[in-house]
């Protein structure tokens, strides 16, 4: 894409786009090399002496039955977390996309919780569900159900899931509206006087239309999920009870900070690195051709 | 008109599911941290005690500072993020769409290619970057890092593409040469977009964890994100009260920027991704 | 084959009133015309009968069957929508057949009626495309065509062409008014073009501020307009009023110049507002003194904008290249006068003689 007016000259371009070339450098390009370079290294016990093992960092991962739970695990964890946020966003805003009274003030209460943090929305739900002082908690535990997030590793998972879901519905809904504006009104009327009853108006004229909001979001979602909970999920398991709620981004985070083993966390951030790549690609690819059309 | 019951009850629970806990937060940071803890959280929020408000903020925690200081942190570091990044990312924008120079190509898919590495996955690399240059807990460190991605640049790109021949060719008659351009033309005319960014930028910043818990080990420059995972840290000795009461600050400002912009916000975001 | 009723129809919205007790009554395979400025109400009354408006008042029967709290899927109509409104994920073929399949009609079916429709339509060619890849006058066909397959008890026009251009225009007006004759379905159309109006309807219904100003053939509303406003809408350009008064016992008529001509009946009345078409406006020596400000040559015709001595403004519709100087003379056909009260604007008839 290009512009037909430009201004004339070279060196003010270059001026103007180093600053941020600079930085992309400094804080993209180098530690992703470092980690491209650490990741073939292996440290010794004691952290004294390195040497370059090639990929036997990588091949270790992917044997190791612990990361490949992980994998399975991030991909649950993912998958679920974009379910349960896009499917509660939907359901809203079909419902925030009708003519009734008071829909802007509905709109505003929804879209706030885009603004809570991913560690603060995690509080709060461990406020709520805490058995101990979580009214929500104590009537699970007063009603039969053995609920201690802490101990029990479904429930760790479920939690975690729930905190992050709910920070991203609004996200989501905001996108959703914005896909169901677009659609155009006499369209939808159209489809009623051919004789679609609401069921089948959703089904055949307002999900196919919406497809490349949904396509987006799912991408959007999915990368939230694989990274920008960690936040969450530290503040409410830390990644455990054990590893029931350690994604890989806390696997990256376990490893290389906490345990200090270099040569397998940057392994496992070049992989990271790897799955962003390949889903960005993949939705600019998916959505540059659906704008073509 | 008829009115949609339907309609109004699962957005009336929508709307419920997400004040809820934001309520029970608020109505609990009021109460004694004894009740709490027995578990006899009431709903409603007892006037007196609004007080832990002032106690959490002008007096520290465990291991934790005051909440005004980690308030101001996380606000400069916010506002930084914001402006440092509209600021690069407007004139990296202006270069690559309003002129032609060698490597533009290249400088953009560069710049473009750190929407695909997200903070969380360079942590250790960077953090080993960072303490090469002596950025560990400096709020340079903090903010820095956070500034250089591309997502703003993206979205200004595809905004001066779009901007009409006309106005550029008459600007040019008028005698308006880059700077005059950009100033006068350019950023007025991207205003809207402008303050959209600010607010899904200053969200951005506000709500870090990750980096800030690596890169800053002295209290004095916790976010108060940070200070409030710190503080459910270690429960036995925990005044829940207090917590609640600072998750209520956490939440409060990035939340009632997002509120009062809301419109710029919602359109600025739809236009972002594209 | 269906007629359509409306008794008493209204509509408002909170305190604006946009309807006010619309009574119609469509014969079987009439084409009944809408016509009205922006805001008059006639879309509003077009979506009521579709049921995508709910009526604060009154009632609707198709064809025998009262269908006012009906919702439109099962009214058995079919819509032309003015952005035609084509589902835009869906072949041309997948857009006419989709009402048809939800109707649970079998594929053969489906196929027979789409292939006679788009041959009738001539789009038979553009059955696999999608409606982006449609020219305007394209994708209004294939919006004929979903109504057309339908084989609906009714049809609605919601000011259809106007998104063509004006070439295009007229050439669609025919094949409305020829399709609607060879299918004989009942229908409604709705529009603010009066050309349109005038060559499309069966009958005209005008709707000024919601209330139906006359409802009768083109030819009557052209030539008896029932007020004022309908005397001014129809017709182009658009009719001349002076204020006047009657004399003489109502023979006769008086411009607020002095000048007075003699009427060919006796009519009512007092002040009145004269309204003259500029058609009937004829050059002739001795008559009203008429001030030459602008000169329109059509070619055809001569459009001459003047003004009389009193300061009045009159257009005349000359024939032909009629050469003019600063100052014409002209004369008002008797027979072509249309009288309507100063106050009401209504139309003054005649008394009757005897």
């Amino acid at each position: 894409m290009e512009r037909r007016t430009t201004f004339p000259g070279q060196l003010l371009p270059i001026l103007l786009v180093a600053p941020q070339l600079a930085l992309t450098a400094v804080f993209f390009l180098w530690p992703a090399g470092q980690a491209i370079w650490f990741s073939t290294q292996r440290q010794d016990a004691f952290g004294l002496h390195t040497e370059f093992v090639g990929f036997e960092n990588f091949n270790d991962l992917f044997t190791d039955p612990l990361y490949r739970d992980s994998i399975t695990r991030t991909v649950f964890f993912c998958a679920a977390v974009a379910a349960l946020a896009m499917g509660v966003a939907l359901l809203l805003a079909v419902f925030a996309d009708r003519e009734i009274r008071g829909r802007t003030v509905y709109r505003t209460l929804l879209i706030w919780p885009y603004a809570v943090a991913p560690a603060v929305a995690a509080v709060l739900w461990l406020l709520v569900l805490h058995p101990q002082i979580g009214l929500l908690g104590r009537w699970l535990n007063r009603h039969g159900v053995d609920w201690d997030f802490r101990l029990r590793d479904g429930q760790a998972m479920g939690i975690v899931i729930l905190a992050s879901a709910w920070k991203q519905v609004s996200y989501d809904f905001i996108f959703f509206l914005a896909g169901l504006q677009a659609i155009p009104r006499s369209v939808v009327e159209a489809a009623r006087i051919d004789g679609a009853r609401a069921w089948r108006r959703f089904r055949t004229i307002t999900l196919p239309l919406l497809a490349p909001t949904i396509f987006f979001l799912i991408v959007v979602n999915l990368v939230y999920a694989a990274f920008d909970t960690f936040g969450t999920i530290q503040a409410l398991t830390q990644g455990g009870p054990g590893k029931a709620t350690e994604t890989l981004v806390v696997k990256v985070y376990r490893d290389g900070v906490v345990n200090l083993d270099l040569g397998s966390s940057s392994a496992q951030s070049v992989i990271l690195m790897g799955a962003v790549v390949a889903l960005t690609v993949l939705q600019f690819r998916v959505l540059g051709r659906r704008r073509a059309d | 008109m008829r009115t949609d019951w339907v309609a109004h009850a699962v957005l009336l629970i929508g709307v419920a599911l997400f004040a809820l806990p934001v309520w029970l937060v608020l109505a609990g940071s009021t109460q004694t941290a004894d009740v709490i803890a027995r578990g006899e959280l009431s709903l409603i929020p007892d006037p007196a005690g609004l007080g832990v408000y002032a106690d959490v903020l002008f007096h520290s925690g465990h291991g934790t500072s005051p909440v005004w200081r980690m308030l101001t942190v996380s606000f400069g570091m916010a506002v930084c993020i914001a402006v440092g990044k509209i600021v690069i990312s407007v004139l990296s924008a202006y270069a690559v769409a309003f002129f032609r120079f060698p490597f533009r190509n290249l400088a953009f898919w560069t710049i473009f290619l750190t929407l695909m590495l997200p903070v969380e996955v360079r942590i250790i690399p960077t953090y080993s970057v960072m303490a090469g240059l002596g950025l560990i807990n400096t709020f340079t460190g903090l903010t820095m890092p956070l500034i250089a991605s591309a997502t703003a640049t993206l979205l200004f790109r595809q905004v001066f593409l779009a901007i009409p021949d006309e106005l550029v060719e008459a600007a040019r008659m008028d005698g308006a040469g880059p700077w005059r351009f950009l100033r006068d033309i350019l950023l007025p005319v991207s205003a809207a977009n402008v303050a959209a960014l600010f607010v899904i930028l200053f969200v951005y910043g506000w709500n870090q964890y990750l980096w800030p818990l690596l890169v800053a080990t002295d209290p004095s420059l916790d976010t108060v994100v940070i200070g409030i995972v710190k503080m459910i840290g270690t429960e036995t000795a925990t005044e829940w009260n207090k917590v609640m009461a600072t998750a209520v600050l956490a939440l409060l400002p990035p939340v009632l920027i997002v509120v009062l912009m809301q419109r710029w916000f919602v359109k600025g975001l739809a236009e972002a991704d594209k | 084959m269906a007629t359509l009723q409306l008794q008493g129809l209204s509509k408002s919205f909170g305190e604006a009133q946009i309807l006010r007790s619309i009574d119609l009554a469509l014969a079987d395979g009439e084409m009944l015309v809408i016509v009205g400025a922006s805001g008059c109400g006639k879309s509003t009354l077009l979506r009521l009968v579709a049921g995508l408006e709910t009526a604060t008042a009154g009632r609707i029967v198709i064809d025998g069957r009262d269908v006012t709290a009906v919702d439109p899927a099962a009214r058995d109509i079919a819509m032309v929508f003015q952005n035609y409104a084509l589902y835009p994920h869906m072949t041309v073929f997948d857009n006419m057949a989709y009402g048809l399949r939800i109707r649970g009609l079998s594929r053969a079916e489906i196929a027979s009626r789409v292939g006679q429709a788009a041959e009738l339509l001539g789009i038979g060619a553009l059955l696999e495309r999608r409606p982006r890849q449609l020219s305007g006058g394209q994708r209004q066909r294939v919006a004929m065509g979903r109504a057309i397959v339908r084989d609906p008890k009714l049809f609605l026009f919601d000011e259809p062409l106007s998104n063509l251009d004006a070439k295009l225009r007229v050439q669609m007006r025919a094949e409305i008014r020829r399709l609607q004759r060879r299918l004989g379905v009942t229908s409604l159309y709705v529009t603010h073009d009066q050309v349109e109006a005038m060559t499309l309807g069966d009958r005209l219904l005008v709707l000024h501020g919601g209330r139906p100003v006359q409802l009768a053939t083109p030819m009557e509303v052209f030539s008896r307009p029932a007020d004022t406003y309908v005397a001014g809408f129809i017709g182009a350009p658009a009719m001349n009023f002076l204020p006047a008064e009657l004399a003489n016992g109502g023979q006769a008529i008086r411009l607020a110049s002095g000048k007075t001509f003699p009427l060919p009946n006796r009519f009512p009345g007092g002040l009145v507002t004269l309204g003259v078409r500029p058609e009937h406006v004829a050059l002739a020596p001795d008559g009203i003194p008429l001030q030459v400000e602008l000169v329109e040559p059509l070619g055809s015709e001569t459009l001459i904008h003047g003004r009389m001595a009193d300061g009045a403004a009159l257009l005349a519709k000359l024939p032909g290249a009629a050469p003019v100087g600063d100052a014409v003379s002209v004369t008002l056909d008797p027979a072509a006068l249309h009288l309507f009260d100063r106050e009401t604007g209504n139309r003054i008839e005649p008394v009757p003689a005897g």
